[in-house]
């Protein structure tokens, strides 16, 4: 039978014959590296928390940190090995967020420091800004209907 | 020269492949047919700044090494047909700009290789002494400009293909003892509505597929005429599917088909998931391997169908599915 | 300033922290696997839950329970932005829901851009081996 009958028995067919990603595999490696990662920010946290800083310098302290790190490993061209590894065990935590800005500043490097740094460093990570930002000012309007009697508009 | 069926052209007086070269990066070196590379290359910058600027210079070099190699002045060369990947062929035009031979930029994605060995042989079949046919693609510009920053961690998916650094050129003359063009047959485009911008194989297949079925009929030929029907950069799932296909209308290709991608890395040792891609891929291992074969006699007849996707980051980005096309050259001594 | 080593190292509140943090990125793994989502999306993704989830009152729960195994991941960040703004809203009224977002994540994207633009001074871009 000819798959290319029709476009749809194309799609089919060519579903069936792509291998899929080894997905136990990206499953396990993604659980562990993310909650490696995870556990890593506790301990900074922690050690924050006994240095007297309350629980939100502590969070950006671990977020700043968290950055920095993945900011020198992508430096180091290593990161880009250990995403291949996780996935989005080192995706999902700030790590990703982080190498998804620094990752394309480096390579419109070429480009200049203004139009290709400057300019292309969100092309990647933009939107994440972009959707959360948006979203967390909605939700801060939301929460001003809904509690009209305990606050007074600016 | 004549029109024959469909779409396929026949030369009366075939033009002759008179020398080819070849220059590939570090990976492809690294791989099966290594040793029939002219030049290999120990890093991907070439001592240039940026990537787009070691493309140029790959390709610059490559043609001038053929020249070189071919023996014939540059006064006598009567154009140069170049294509590769980068947005407005910036590679050829930046890299040949001091050539000083007239320049004909070709796109036809990772199909130009053929497509301008086509162009170039139609011209030596009519007024033209010599014309080089060139085109390269480099791993990491590619990337830059289809997919992501190179340092950004992500997963490839095991359909993907990965896209060889290089160039491969060839010089059709008038006068030379073959190995010779004798067919071409242009293809059509061909859109199967697959919009999976890493698994090119399938996109391409289909298109492969449909101009190797139409180089048969209207050349009343075999498959088994040919000692070797290549493929472009098929990849691995990609090839599987032609096989496929062009069972299901009657052909078994399988014991003498095989694919550029799938040729030029090793899938195991190397992680290129589905094989290799890109314009320098089918030229690259035609200037190097297949030109070589056929030079010392090894293989006597090979079609050479080069495919294309015709899509870029801005129509997959918009839903567009890829367009497929593939280009059919049969090359005999 | 003496530090006590079992604060920092409290077992079951890093087994915790792993637990929840790994099970966040086998959500976002399942998602790259099956979906074919590009990564910009998962992201986007992940942000916009934390945003929401957090706007319900709901991610607090899992901060609380897994700490930096729910702040770590985007979510975490999605979390922060909308906590941020609820808390501008309960300061400044309306103005508070523009600026209370980016002032509690501001550190992270500051951080981001600033070692992004010291990194692209630095270093350039290699080919992958793999």
């Amino acid at each position: 039978m000819d798959p290319t009958q029709s476009k749809k028995e194309y799609q089919e067919y060519v579903d069936k014959k792509s291998p899929n990603s080894p997905i136990v595999k990206n499953i396990f490696n993604a659980f562990w590296t993310g909650g490696l990662i995870c556990s890593i920010g506790q301990i900074i946290m922690n050690i924050c928390k006994e240095r007297g800083l309350d629980q939100t310098m502590s969070g950006t302290v671990v977020s700043i940190i968290l950055i920095g790190i993945t900011a020198i490993l992508t430096g180091l061209n290593i990161f880009n090995k250990i995403g291949k590894f996780c996935g989005a065990g080192s995706l999902v935590p700030i790590t990703g967020f982080a190498n998804s800005v620094v990752s394309p500043a480096m390579e419109y490097k070429s480009e200049g420091y203004v139009m290709g740094v400057g300019a292309k460093m969100f092309t990647v990570a933009g939107p994440v800004l972009v959707f959360g930002i948006s979203a967390s000012i909605i939700v801060g309007i939301i929460y001003l209907i809904f509690n009209t009697q305990s606050v007074t508009l600016v | 020269m004549q029109k024959i069926g469909k779409q396929t052209i026949k030369f009366d007086t075939p033009p002759s492949i008179l020398e080819c070269s070849s220059i590939v990066g570090p990976k492809e070196s690294d791989g099966p047919l290594s040793k029939y590379f002219d030049q290999t290359l120990e890093d991907e910058f070439w001592g240039e700044k940026s990537w787009e600027k070691a493309e140029s210079k790959i390709i610059r070099e490559n043609v001038a090494n053929l020249i070189l190699k071919s023996g014939v002045s540059s006064n006598d060369i009567d154009f140069v047909i170049a294509g590769d990947l980068l947005n407005q062929c910036i590679s050829s035009s930046f890299g040949l700009r001091d050539s000083n031979i007239p320049y004909l930029g070709v796109f036809g994605a990772c199909s130009t290789f053929v497509e301008s060995l086509s162009i170039g042989a139609v011209m030596v079949e009519g007024f033209a002494k010599n014309v080089i046919c060139a085109t390269s693609s480099h791993f990491c510009s590619a990337e830059k400009q289809f997919r992501f920053p190179l340092e950004l961690g992500n997963q490839r998916p095991p359909t993907s293909q990965w896209t060889v650094t290089g160039s491969g050129a060839a010089m059709i003359s008038k006068n030379g003892y073959g190995p010779f063009i004798t067919h071409i047959t242009p293809g059509k485009i061909v859109d199967m509505a697959i919009k999976d911008a890493n698994n090119m194989g399938a996109a391409m297949a289909p298109a492969f597929c449909d101009t190797l079925l139409t180089h048969l009929k209207d050349t009343g030929r075999n498959p088994s005429y040919y000692d070797a029907i290549i493929s472009g950069d098929l990849g691995y799932i990609g090839k599987d599917i032609a096989i496929d296909i062009i069972k299901a209308n009657g052909y078994n290709i399988k014991s003498n088909y095989n694919d550029c991608g799938v040729l030029i890395f090793d899938k195991q040792k190397q992680d290129t998931h589905s094989g290799g891609s890109g314009c320098a891929c089918c030229a690259s291992v035609f200037s190097g391997y297949f030109f070589k074969q056929l030079k010392s006699k090894n293989l006597k007849r090979i079609l050479l169908i080069a495919t294309g996707a015709l899509m870029n980051s801005t129509s997959s980005q918009q839903g567009e599915s890829i367009p497929g096309i593939a280009h059919a050259i049969s090359i005999e001594i | 300033m003496d530090i006590n080593w079992a604060n920092v190292f409290d077992w079951m509140q890093l087994l915790k922290c792993f637990a929840v943090g790994g099970a966040i990125c086998v959500i976002g793994q399942i998602l790259i696997d099956k979906t074919k989502l590009t990564p910009a999306r998962i992201l986007v993704t992940f942000v916009t839950i934390g945003a929401v989830l957090g706007g319900l009152g709901l991610y607090k729960y899992v901060v609380d329970f897994a700490g930096a195994g729910a702040t770590v991941p985007l979510t975490g960040f999605g979390y922060n932005l909308a906590k941020g703004s609820i808390e501008g809203v309960q300061q400044s009224g309306l103005i508070g829901a523009f600026t209370g977002g980016i002032k509690a994540a501001a550190g992270g994207i500051a951080a981001a851009v600033f070692f992004g633009y010291i990194a692209s001074l630095i270093s350039k871009p290699k080919m992958k081996k793999q």
